[in-house]
C-alpha cells in the first residue's frame, strides 16, 4: 500500500482509465500545461498529449455543453470544473442536456460524462467561492453523485465514474487535495452506489461524507472518551443513495445524527431524515438530528466562517441530543 | 411527362425536392389540425414558411453528417430521413414514436440518422454541437455537423462560448441561423444589438454569410460549397438565413405582434410556389402534376395519421426505461 | 359528406373557446385553410382555417358564446347537402371531449385528507387499535414496550417534555429490555475467530440487575483481615467429630470456612442492623432479621439463594442449608422464592486462591461481602513479632446512601472479632 494524496489518487484514476480507452479525454480550466489549479491532473498533458488533455476558455457552460455534444457520439469526456461555484454556470448543460438526453432520445444516447471538481467551502473564500451543491445535484434524475472522503475511495470510484455510461458528478474539496491516505498498488474499482461504514459502534449512527466524514469521525473519538460507542457511516455516492446500510445501521444503533456541509433547508441530509423516518419510524429512540451548515451566506472572516460550518462539537451535541444526555 | 426539362438540374431531384417540401407543409399543417382536435398537447412549433432551408441544407448534406436543432424541428427531422410515421407518433405519444412517447414535439431524436434532437433550451444545442465537432475532429473524420439555431437563440451566452471554442479548435460546425424575424412575439431587431446575425461571426474571426431562405435553389447553391469546404478544411461557419414563418411561435400564438401585410409579403414570396413555378417553367412538371402530388402527399399523411392514431400508448411500466444507460 | 367543426385547441391550456365572430355566413363557400370563425382562447383571440373546401352549412354557436373543447360549432359541406344535424353531432348529447388538458383528474377523485391524529395515540402492533391518551413515546420505546407488554402510559419519560424513551422501558421493565436491546447493539464482529453467543435470560437478569446496581447504589470498598488460624483449629475438632459420629450412623454435615463466615456475618448483622437495610427512596428499611444470600456460580451464570433467618441458624443448620441450596441450584431446581428477600449477601472466591476482590451490591440490600481465600501470611503481631498466620481477606461493599465508612467499619470490626475469637459467637 502507498501512503498517496487525494490529489494523486484522482490523477493516478485519470491516467489509468485514459490509458486504458483512448476514448476519454480531459477538459477544463488549467487542466493541461498548468497541470490542473489544484494539480489533480498533474503529468497527464506530457503523458498523453494535447489531444487528449485539453486547456479550456473560461466558458463553463460551452465546455461543459462541448462534454455532452462528444459524448452523444462516443468519447468519454472528464470535465473539470475548477470549482463547483464555477460548475454551476454549467447548469444548464448538466441539469437540461447531460441528465435528460437519455431518457428524452428514448434510450438512443447516452451521455458517458463525468463533471468533477471540489464542492463546499475551502478556507476564507467568501461566499461564491464557499457553497456546497450535493442537494441541487442529487435532485436531478439521470445523473449520479459521488462525493468520497479519502484517496482510496477517490480512486476506486473515479475509476468507476469514468467507465460508467451515464452523466457521473464527482465532487471533491480543495481542503482534502493534500489529504493523505493508503491506496493499493493495483487496479481496484469501488462500485457506484455503495457505501462503507468507516467505524463500526452501537449507540449512534453518523451518516457523513466528503471533508465532513472526517468531521464526524473526530467527534466520534471525542464521544468515545465519554463511552459513546459511534458508527460513522459514509455513503460515499449521494445518488444513489446506500439506502439499505444506512437503515440496517439505524436498526441498530436506533439513533441517527447526519453531518451535512450543505445549507440545512432541503438538504442532502434532509432527503435522508425523511427515508430514516419513512423505513425506521419503529427503530428510532430520537429524532433524527441533523448538523448543516448554517443558511446564510458564507462570512469571510475566520471566526464567522467557523460558526457557520460544522464541526466535531456541534456534531458531539447532537449526538448527546438523540442519545438523552448532558 | 414529354417536354424536354430547361434546367440544370436532374428532373427527380427537382421533383423530388418539391414533394419533400410540400410533404413539410403538408406534414405541420396535419399537425396543427391534430392538435386542434386534441389529439396531443404541449408546446407545438410549425416550421411553416420556413420549408426551403430545411431541405436545401439536407440536400448539400451527406449521411453520415450530424444535425442538432431547437424546438422547432419536426420537418428538419424527416428531411435527415426519419421517418414521418415516427416524428408523428412522437408528437401523439405513443409508442411508434421515436422516442417511444418520452420526448414529443420539442424532441426528435435518431441515433441511426444521426438527428441529435429537437432541444427546447433556446440555444442550449449550441456548445453541444461544438462537441460533435470536437469528436469529428477527435476521430479525424471529414464529416460535419448542422447546428440549426433561431435569432432568438443569437442572444444566448452558450451560443458565443460556442462559437469561440469552435473557432479556436477549427471545429466542422456549420450553425445556421434560421431568421424568421421573430424570438417568440419579439422582433430580433428590438432585442440585438446588431441589424444583421451573421456579424456575430465577426467577434471570433469566424467565415460568415447570408442567403435567401425563401427560395431553395437559392439556399442549396449557397450550402454546397460551404460544406465541401469545411470537409477539406475543419473550422466552423456562421449562416444566416433569411426566412419567416406564416404561423405563430406556436399554435397557441394568434401573432398579432405583426401585420397581415407582413405576413402576405413573404407569402407572395412563397419557397413552394417558387419552387413550383420553376418546376413549370422549366417543363419539370405541369400544373396538373403539382396538383396531383399534392393529393398523393395528403393521401399519404392520412395513411401515417391513422397509423399514429392506432399505434398504442407507451405502457406504464415503460416510465423508468432510459433514466439511466445500462 | 358534412364535416362537424368542432372547438379546437388553439392553446396548450386551453379547456374551451368562445365564438368571437364568424367570419363566414351560413351558406357561404369556403376554400381549405381560409379563415372561419374567429376563436378567443385563454390567451388569445385567434381566427381558426377551414380544415376542408366547401359550403358554411350550419352554426351552432353564435358569437358570445363559449364551449367546451370539441363542441359542434359549425357544420361544412357541399352546397345545398342535406344532414342530419342529430347523427353528425352524436344527438346533441357530445359536450365536452376528453382532450388531455380536460382530462386532468378533478379534485373530488383525490382522496380526502385524513384528520390528523394525536401523536402516538394508538399502539401500533396491537391488532385492535388502543387508545392510550396522548403518551409522547419515541417509535423505540413503543415497540419495546408492546413486546414487553409494558404500558408507555404507566411510565414517566426522562426525554424532553417527558417523552418516553428506550432507558424509560429498561428501567421499568423486569423480563431484561436493556440486556436485549444492547444485546442489537452489539456491531457485527469482523474478526473470523469470534463467535456471536446468544444471551440467555439468566445472563439478561444478571447485566440488568448488576448495571442497575451500580448504576443506582453509590459503592465505597473497606478492606479488612482476619486471623483465621483459631477458627481453623476449631472448625478441623468439629470436622472431625462429624466424621467420627457419621461412622457410628450420625449424620453430621460438614462445616466449611464459608459456613462460619456466614454464621459469622448473620451474627455481626445483628449487632450493627444499619448494614442489614434497604435503601427506599424516602425512608431506609432495617431489616429485622437477617437472611443472607450466598453467591452460586453456575456455568450459566451467577445465582444468589437465600438462608432464611441466618442470624437464628447454628452452624451445622447453616452448613446444610447452604449444601441444600448449592445441590438445588445446580440442579436448576430451586423455585422463585429460594432468591427472594435476601438483606446481605456473602460472595466467596477464596477456593480460587483469589486474595481479595470488590463485589456489586444485590439491590435493594445495602453491603455485599467478598471473601477471598485464607492463605498463611506473614503478619506483625501485637508483641511486634513477626508470625506466620492463615489469615483471610474481606472487602465490605457499602451502599453509601445507606451505610457510612464508619458503620461499615465497626460491622467488619464484630466480622473479625467473631472469626477470630469463634467462642464469642457461642455466648
Amino acid at each position: 500500500m502507498a501512503l498517496i494524496q487525494f490529489r494523486e489518487a484522482i490523477a493516478q484514476a485519470m491516467a489509468e482509465e485514459m490509458a486504458r480507452d483512448d476514448r476519454v479525454f480531459l477538459m477544463g480550466e488549467e487542466v493541461a500545461q498548468y497541470n490542473g489549479a489544484y494539480k489533480a491532473s498533474k503529468g497527464l498533458l506530457d503523458q498523453f498529449g494535447a489531444n487528449r488533455v485539453w486547456d479550456s476558455p473560461i466558458s463553463e457552460a460551452g465546455f461543459a455543453g462541448l462534454g455532452v455534444g462528444a459524448a452523444m457520439v462516443g468519447l468519454r469526456p472528464i470535465i473539470e470544473m475548477m470549482t463547483w461555484n464555477f460548475g454551476i454556470q454549467g447548469f444548464d448543460q448538466i441539469v437540461n442536456h447531460a441528465a435528460k438526453m437519455c431518457y428524452m432520445s428514448g434510450g438512443q444516447f447516452n451521455v458517458p460524462i463525468v463533471f468533477r471538481g471540489p464542492n463546499g467551502a475551502a478556507h476564507m473564500l467568501g461566499s461564491q467561492h464557499s457553497q456546497s451543491f450535493d442537494a441541487m445535484l442529487t435532485n436531478v434524475p439521470g445523473m449520479k453523485v459521488i462525493s468520497p472522503s479519502t484517496p482510496y475511495d477517490t480512486k476506486g470510484l473515479l475509476k468507476s465514474a469514468i467507465r460508467d455510461n451515464n452523466p457521473v458528478i464527482f465532487l471533491e474539496s480543495e481542503m482534502m487535495y493534500g489529504l493523505k491516505g493508503e491506496v493499493p498498488e493495483g487496479e481496484y474499482l469501488i462500485p457506484i452506489g455503495v457505501g462503507d461504514i468507516k467505524r463500526a459502534g452501537e449507540h449512534v449512527t453518523i451518516i457523513a461524507w466528503n471533508k465532513m466524514l472526517h468531521v464526524a469521525m473526530a467527534a466520534a473519538e471525542q464521544l468515545a472518551s465519554i463511552g459513546v460507542s459511534a458508527e460513522v457511516l459514509d455513503p460515499r455516492t449521494l445518488q444513489p443513495l446506500d439506502e439499505e446500510l444506512i437503515f440496517s445501521s439505524v436498526r441498530k444503533t436506533h439513533r441517527l445524527v447526519i453531518v451535512d456541509e450543505g445549507w440545512d433547508f432541503a438538504a442532502t441530509s434532509a432527503q435522508i431524515s425523511d427515508r430514516v423516518q419513512k423505513e425506521c419510524f419503529d427503530d428510532l429512540d430520537a429524532p433524527v438530528v441533523r448538523v448543516n451548515s448554517l443558511f446564510v451566506p458564507m462570512p469571510y472572516a475566520e471566526d464567522l466562517e467557523h460558526a457557520v460550518l460544522p464541526t466535531a462539537e456541534r456534531v458531539v451535541e447532537a449526538v448527546k441530543e438523540v442519545l438523552y444526555v448532558g | 411527362m414529354a417536354a424536354e426539362a430547361k434546367t440544370k438540374y436532374d428532373r427527380d431531384f427537382l421533383t423530388s425536392v418539391y414533394k419533400e417540401m410540400v410533404f413539410g407543409r403538408r406534414f405541420e399543417e396535419r399537425v396543427n389540425q391534430a392538435y386542434q382536435k386534441g389529439k396531443f398537447a404541449g408546446f407545438c412549433h410549425l416550421h411553416i414558411g420556413q420549408e426551403a432551408v430545411c431541405v436545401g441544407v439536407q440536400r448539400a448534406l451527406r449521411p453520415t453528417d450530424y444535425m442538432i436543432s431547437g424546438y422547432r424541428s419536426h420537418t428538419q427531422a424527416i428531411s435527415k430521413g426519419m421517418d414521418p410515421k415516427a416524428v408523428l407518433s412522437e408528437l401523439f405519444g405513443k409508442v411508434d414514436g421515436c422516442v417511444r412517447g418520452k420526448g414529443g414535439s420539442m424532441h426528435m431524436f435518431s441515433k441511426e440518422y444521426r438527428f441529435l434532437g429537437g432541444h427546447g433550451i433556446v440555444g442550449g444545442q449550441t456548445p453541444i454541437a461544438a462537441g460533435v465537432g470536437f469528436a469529428i475532429k477527435y476521430d479525424k473524420k471529414d464529416d460535419i455537423i448542422v447546428c440549426y439555431l433561431g435569432d432568438g437563440a443569437c442572444n444566448q451566452g452558450q451560443f458565443f462560448e460556442a462559437l469561440n471554442m469552435a473557432a479556436t479548435w477549427n471545429l466542422p460546425v456549420l450553425f445556421i441561423i434560421e431568421n424568421n424575424q421573430y424570438g417568440m412575439g419579439t422582433d430580433f431587431r428590438r432585442v440585438t444589438s446588431v441589424d444583421r446575425l451573421s456579424k456575430r461571426a465577426l467577434a471570433f474571426d469566424i467565415d460568415n454569410s447570408e442567403v435567401d431562405g425563401m427560395d431553395f435553389l437559392k439556399v442549396y447553391e449557397h450550402v454546397g460549397p460551404i460544406v465541401a469546404k469545411m470537409r477539406k478544411k475543419p473550422k466552423p461557419y456562421l449562416l444566416e438565413v433569411h426566412t419567416y414563418r406564416y404561423r405563430g411561435h406556436s399554435v397557441s400564438d394568434p401573432a398579432a405582434y405583426r401585420t397581415k401585410d407582413e405576413v402576405a409579403q413573404f407569402q407572395a414570396r412563397d419557397p413552394i410556389t417558387t419552387l413550383g413555378e420553376y418546376l413549370k417553367k422549366s417543363k419539370v412538371a405541369t400544373e396538373e402534376d403539382l396538383k396531383t402530388w399534392d393529393k398523393e402527399i395528403k393521401d399519404q399523411l392520412t395513411e401515417i395519421e391513422a397509423f399514429a392514431d392506432a399505434s398504442p400508448k407507451p405502457a406504464l411500466s415503460e416510465l423508468w426505461d432510459n433514466v439511466f444507460a445500462d | 359528406m358534412a364535416l362537424v367543426i368542432e372547438m379546437p385547441k388553439l392553446s396548450d391550456t386551453m379547456e374551451e373557446g368562445g365564438i368571437a365572430n364568424w367570419l363566414k355566413k351560413e351558406g357561404e363557400k369556403i376554400g381549405e385553410g381560409e379563415p372561419l370563425v374567429e376563436i378567443e382562447t385563454d390567451k388569445a383571440t385567434q381566427e381558426y382555417e377551414s380544415p376542408e373546401e366547401g359550403v358554411l352549412l350550419k352554426i351552432l354557436v353564435q358569437p358570445g358564446k363559449a364551449v367546451a373543447l370539441r363542441t359542434p360549432i359549425a357544420i361544412i359541406g357541399a352546397a345545398g347537402e342535406a344532414f342530419d344535424l342529430a347523427a353528425l353531432t352524436g344527438g346533441g348529447t357530445k359536450t365536452a371531449a376528453t382532450t388531455p388538458a380536460a382530462a386532468s383528474p378533478t379534485t373530488s377523485a383525490v382522496p380526502p385528507k385524513p384528520t390528523a391524529k394525536p401523536v402516538g395515540a394508538v399502539a401500533p402492533t396491537q391488532a385492535a387499535p388502543v387508545v392510550v391518551g396522548r403518551v409522547k413515546a419515541s417509535p423505540l420505546a413503543r415497540k419495546v414496550a408492546a413486546e414487553l407488554g409494558v404500558d408507555v402510559s404507566q411510565i414517566s419519560g426522562s426525554g424532553p417534555a417527558g417523552r418516553v424513551v428506550l432507558r424509560d422501558i429498561e428501567h421499568r421493565s423486569g423480563s431484561g429490555a436493556a440486556a436485549a436491546q444492547s444485546a442489537q447493539a452489539q456491531p457485527a464482529v469482523a474478526g473470523a475467530a469470534s463467535t456471536t453467543i446468544p444471551v440467555t435470560m439468566m445472563r439478561k437478569t444478571i447485566a440488568k440487575r448488576l448495571l442497575a446496581a451500580k448504576n443506582d447504589a453509590p459503592h465505597f470498598y473497606l478492606t479488612i483481615s482476619a486471623d483465621v488460624t483459631k477458627l481453623e483449629a476449631w472448625r478441623q475438632q468439629l470436622n472431625g467429630a462429624a466424621a467420627k459420629a457419621a461412622k457410628v450412623g450420625v449424620a453430621a454435615t460438614k462445616v466449611s470456612l464459608n459456613d462460619v463466615v456466614i454464621l459469622a456475618a448473620s451474627r455481626a448483622l445483628k449487632v450493627h442492623p444499619e448494614v442489614n437495610s434497604s435503601w427506599q427512596g424516602d425512608t431506609i428499611l432495617q431489616h429485622a432479621e437477617a437472611h443472607v444470600a450466598i453467591a452460586v456460580a453456575l456455568p450459566e451464570g451467577l445465582v444468589t439463594p437465600v438462608i432464611r433467618r441466618a442470624d437464628a441458624l447454628g452452624l451445622r443448620d447453616i452448613a446444610a442449608s447452604v449444601r441444600d441450596l448449592a445441590g438445588k441450584a445446580k440442579d436448576g431446581k430451586l423455585s422463585n422464592d429460594a432468591y427472594a428477600g435476601g438483606t446481605f449477601t456473602i460472595s466467596n472466591l477464596g477456593m480460587f486462591g483469589i486474595e481479595e476482590f470488590t463485589a456489586i451490591i444485590n439491590p435493594p440490600q445495602a453491603a455485599i461481602l467478598a471473601v477471598g481465600a485464607a492463605l498463611p501470611t506473614p503478619w506483625v503481631d501485637e508483641h511486634g513479632a513477626l508470625v506466620v498466620q492463615q489469615r483471610m481477606k474481606m472487602t465490605l461493599s457499602c451502599d453509601h446512601r445507606v451505610v457510612d465508612g464508619a458503620t461499615g467499619a465497626k460491622f467488619l470490626q464484630t466480622l473479625v472479632s467473631y472469626l477470630e475469637e469463634p467462642m464469642q459467637m457461642l455466648v
